[in-house]
């Protein structure tokens, strides 16, 4: 389900422009639309209308596109770059009380449901043999990644938001020994690619996005030899 | 409607998906002190079965009763996760349930995973598997134990060990057993009723023992002839595959 992350990712494009045609501000737009979009997949699964990959293939490029005509459409010319790979430089002081809120929230959903979570993460069966609502736990999924797609959008971009799920927590899976650990590092390796990336960007007048996720991919293969360094005792 | 004993009672059950029939009209109760063992071959809807009896699937017709506060501990086939995750056996074994100390170390020294309980799942072996996730199952003490074909990844000291474990685990506690098997002929020993199923219930019954047959003494030798019961199929009709055959 990495592929939902990417999918709701995508959609929040089509936020990006409604937010900016309705003049709603984007980060608004981004939370409905990626609610919304989360809403839809999920009772479109329960229906069982398509496989999970297509449905979610279908309506992620669909509002991925429908967004990039909105955004077309307006009358001043608006940078999509900045939203496709992460522009710090678009962060205004408001936006990052948005990222704190939005922060502590996802936090907290995550801390409160830690166990529920973990369990439907070891076993789907098994967690619903142990009265785990299933509708439940994709509910807060998807409300944790709108959070996230949310307040990534403008520093990492929304194109590589999905790396940034993916590979601080590869980096993290070879160094820790618990699911508690796992999560504590790939934190820390996220917090760490972020600053670096930014400084990165600085210095190479990139986009923040890409130079972010080249840190974490580099401190990726840094755990790896890391693991293997340690092994060689 | 009649007060019943029962911990689960599952009254003309069927489940209709995609208008094919998966399970026809069955019925199934399952009391205190109870060893169920149901056997049918794959496709026969035992799965479904269980998903139904647990709650967490809701047959098309019919009526599942569970008796209330009904603690039921369930151990699957396997498990989805192995590598992505880092988790100990310990971890696991607890995550989201509610324990104390005396409980978590008298299902540790049930199973014996004592010598495991700090390693990480990724490196068990399958019978250690097994184990530990009948200890999971155990651990808050369990009115049910459902079982889904819990030998199926073992070879045959395994399945001996495994089946010994859980006929220690029945005489021992005061708890109830279901459980689902692959094989069509052999049941444990300690099985009071055998359910065959192929989308319905085919036929049903107490197994025999076989602990003097001498066939099957050479063939698996006394302690497995002491562990199990044949069960000998009463098809009063025929399907249209031959599922004795062990096929499908």
């Amino acid at each position: 389900m990495s592929y939902y992350g990417e999918s709701i990712a995508h959609s929040s494009l089509l936020g990006v422009g409604l937010g900016i045609l309705l003049g709603t501000g984007i980060n608004f737009g981004v939370i409905f639309v990626c609610l919304l979009f989360g809403i839809l997949f999920l009772w479109l699964q329960q229906n069982k209308i398509l496989s999970t990959d297509t449905l979610l293939g279908v309506l992620a490029h669909l509002a991925l596109s429908i967004g990039i005509i909105v955004i077309s459409l307006n009358r001043i010319k608006i940078d999509i770059e900045a939203f496709l790979f992460g522009d710090v430089l678009t962060v205004s002081s408001g936006d990052l009380w948005v990222m704190y809120l939005g922060v502590a929230i996802a936090i907290l959903l995550i801390f409160l449901n830690w166990s529920s979570l973990l369990l439907v993460t070891i076993d789907d069966d098994l967690a619903r043999a142990e009265g785990i609502n299933p509708i439940y736990i994709n509910l807060l999924l998807t409300l944790v990644l709108t959070i996230v797609v949310a307040v990534s959008l403008q520093i990492i971009g929304l194109l590589l938001i999905t790396a940034m799920l993916i590979i601080p927590a590869a980096t993290s899976r070879r160094l820790a020994n618990s699911p508690g650990q796992m999560a504590l590092i790939a934190t820390l390796v996220g917090i760490i690619s972020v600053f670096s990336g930014i400084f990165l960007s600085v210095e190479l007048d990139a986009p923040s996005g890409p130079s972010i996720v080249v840190i974490s991919a580099i401190l990726f293969f840094l755990s790896l030899s890391f693991k293997f360094l340690i092994n060689k005792d | 409607m009649k007060i019943t004993n029962a911990l689960i009672s599952a009254k003309n059950v069927s489940v209709l998906k995609h208008q094919k029939s998966i399970l026809d009209n069955i019925d199934i109760q399952i009391n205190k002190n109870d060893f169920i063992t149901i056997i049918g071959p794959n496709g026969a809807g035992k799965t479904m079965l269980l998903k139904c009896l647990m709650g967490f699937y809701k047959p098309t017709s019919g009526r599942i009763e569970r008796k209330e506060k009904l603690k039921i501990g369930y151990m699957p086939q396997s498990i989805s996760i192995i590598n992505t995750m880092p988790i100990t056996v310990k971890d696991f074994i607890t995550v989201r349930k509610e324990y104390d100390d005396i409980s978590l170390n008298k299902v540790i020294t049930e199973v014996s995973i004592g010598e495991i309980i700090n390693k990480q799942l990724s490196v068990l072996s399958g019978g250690e598997m097994q184990r530990v996730l009948l200890a999971r199952s155990l651990l808050n003490n369990p009115d049910l134990l459902i079982l889904d074909e819990p030998a199926q990844n073992l070879d045959i000291s395994g399945q001996l060990n495994f089946y010994k474990l859980i006929q220690e685990i029945y005489s021992k506690r005061d708890i109830s057993i279901l459980m689902v098997s692959h094989d069509l002929h052999l049941v444990m020993v300690s099985t009071k009723k055998v359910l065959c199923l192929y989308k319905h219930i085919c036929c049903s019954g107490a197994p025999q023992q076989i602990a003097k047959d001498p066939e099957f003494l050479s063939m698996f030798g006394k302690d497995m002839a002491n562990m199990m019961s044949i069960y000998q199929h009463s098809h009063d009709h025929n399907h249209d595959h031959n599922h004795l055959a062990g096929e499908e």
